[in-house]
């Protein structure tokens, strides 16, 4: 079937949603839509089930930090339709302090581990996940590595002595 | 054989009060067993040789891949993707590079995508072959192991012919490769072209039809499309259950578009399809090799790069005699060059599924965030559900025909 228009998309999600969705942008071709974190899950379930759309398939769950914006993480979700062969990214900017969100793990298992991992890393609370522990770093760590907040060390730094790292 | 995955509600332990927990055994298995494959654990609770529910615990070998990225220039970034599936190390690499690529919507010459297409597919190939030949050491077949690791080692040489490395190859570059593949390299790839269907043909002669083969994997750990798109599945794994999805055909990339092959699926979605579907790529791999050497000779030769010096870094002879190479070779080392603010996710298909880069850009010497979709993550998150109510031995050959290489599952 013939690729299905970034437009149309937009125009369909615009329509049930309205002003819901926003700041549409095409980066590469790749429909990328903002919403709130109230109807991400609606968002979410009306992109899977419709049945004009079918986008049927949770390719990955991830996020970023931006320290110096007031809503700094952004939880980021690409699906892909393998009906229209489209895939769409959808974006939702928490409250770095307390970044909860609800959890797709109702619409996909395997959005299971991939909430894991981005609560594992930027520490975003996915509210209604079966196990949401650490997955790749160990239970007893208290920060979210991969926040801005935590930069690695200076490559250039010459006060460490490499003889207590053994090196 | 009736499917083993009758339910998968959570991956919290079933027992509850009422169980008489004390004839339960708990059975670690892993971190370092040799039927796990790699450094992951699963805590299993056994009621005798059968799974009642069961926990995996990974993350042993992370090496914080994301945040480094996060301080290095996008060249420097390479060999951290030849460290993510170590057994098909290209694909990871030309995966990179086509990214970065894609931002900086860099055109390549046909040539240069055709050599990818060979390289690639070799990688393919490989890691085919080791995992096939595993699975038949987890039945108890030694032999097949043997025959398909000479030919791993023919393509190692491959490798080495072109980029000097065998298994974390660093072939490529932003904008090509680092060098030409030269007269031997081809004689070696049509070689390899040669002698690896007889070998081929005998491995599979080994297990096709062999009973004790058939009866340890057909059946065991079957998966319906459902359930494993449910699960993210990709790559081989969900093709053996029907569903010819491909990166390859569904988003070309680097000039697949151009040639001819078929997407082998199957139809149990268990452990024997999975083999099926894995020697059926292996062929279907060759014969795009096989198109990929005579489009090659069409092409004009000698071109291995495209041309965009502010970003493909110059070979050394010319930083020591040229100025402009030089003035480039620093801008590039150093991450100075302009590089466009944006976001792109690309994915290629890797031995194990879908591979993804999704790179946030902010015109800065390294990228603001790479996220990597790591197909070994996702398709491994099933193994402990499914595994309920399996045998240990059939959830040993279940994990074989996985093919989880843990470095791409920690990452």
């Amino acid at each position: 079937m013939s690729k299905l228009d970034n437009k149309v998309l937009f125009s369909r999600l615009q329509e049930r949603f309205g002003d819901l969705i926003s700041n549409e942008t095409e980066p590469y071709g790749l429909l990328t839509v903002e919403t709130q974190k109230a109807n991400i899950i609606e968002v979410l379930e009306y992109l899977k089930k419709d049945e004009d759309l079918q986008f049927i398939y949770l390719t990955d769950i991830t996020a970023v930090h931006y320290p110096e914006q007031e809503l700094s993480i952004a939880v980021v979700y690409h699906l892909h339709s393998f009906v229209h062969n489209v895939r769409v990214r959808i974006k939702v900017y928490i409250d770095g302090q307390n970044p909860i969100i609800p959890s797709a793990t109702l619409l996909w298992k395997g959005a299971d581990w991939m909430e894991r991992e981005t609560y594992d890393f930027f520490g975003v609370r996915f509210q209604g996940h079966p196990n949401l522990q650490r997955i790749l770093n160990v239970d007893d760590m208290d920060v979210f590595p991969m926040r801005k907040e935590y930069p690695l060390e200076d490559p250039n730094r010459v006060d460490k002595k490499d003889y207590f790292f053994g090196r | 054989m009736a499917n083993p995955i009758t339910k998968i509600t959570s991956n919290k332990p079933v027992l509850t009060d009422n169980d008489p927990q004390e004839e339960l055994i708990t059975l670690n298995l892993g971190p370092t067993h040799p039927a796990t494959h790699g450094v992951f654990q699963n805590v299993l609770q056994m009621d005798g040789e059968r799974i009642v529910s069961g926990v995996s615990t990974i993350g042993y070998i992370h090496r914080a891949f994301e945040k480094i990225a996060e301080h290095r220039p996008f060249y420097q970034i390479t060999p951290l993707t030849d460290r993510l599936n170590y057994c098909s190390s290209p694909i990871n690499n030309m995966g990179w590079h086509m990214t970065v690529e894609k931002l900086l919507e860099i055109e390549m010459p046909k040539r240069v995508d055709y050599m990818r297409v060979i390289i690639m597919e070799l990688a393919r190939i490989t890691d085919h072959i080791i995992c096939n030949g595993i699975l038949g050491v987890d039945t108890g077949a030694f032999s097949g192991f043997l025959y398909v690791m000479h030919e791993r080692e023919k393509i190692y040489e491959i490798y080495e012919e072109i980029c000097g490395s065998r298994l974390t190859t660093n072939i490529g570059r932003i904008g090509g490769f680092e060098r030409d593949f030269n007269e031997s390299v081809f004689a070696k790839i049509r070689a390899f072209l040669k002698r690896f269907p007889p070998v081929l043909d005998e491995f599979t002669e080994l297990f096709d039809r062999n009973r004790i083969f058939i009866e340890r994997t057909s059946g065991v750990a079957a998966v319906d499309t459902a359930t494993a798109l449910d699960y993210s599945w990709s790559g081989p794994l969900l093709r053996a259950t029907g569903l010819d999805y491909d990166v390859r055909v569904m988003e070309p990339y680097s000039s697949y578009e151009e040639f001819d092959f078929e997407i082998p699926v199957g139809t149990n979605g268990d452990v024997y399809d999975r083999y099926m579907v894995r020697n059926e790529e292996m062929r279907q791999s060759m014969r795009i090799i096989e198109q990929a050497l005579d489009k090659i000779e069409k092409e004009p030769a000698g071109i291995f790069h495209a041309d965009v010096p502010e970003y493909y870094l110059p070979p050394k002879e010319k930083v020591y005699n040229n100025m402009e190479a030089l003035i480039y070779h620093f801008k590039i080392v150093m991450g100075e060059v302009d590089t466009p603010k944006s976001e792109v996710y690309h994915a290629v298909e890797g031995a194990n599924g879908e591979l993804g880069f999704y790179l946030i850009n902010d015109g800065g010497r390294s990228p603001y965030r790479l996220h990597f979709r790591r197909p070994s993550f996702i398709n491994y998150s099933m193994y402990a559900p499914m595994s309920r109510g399996m045998l240990l031995s059939d959830a040993i050959i279940n994990m074989s025909s996985l093919n989880v290489i843990a470095g791409e599952l920690d990452a």
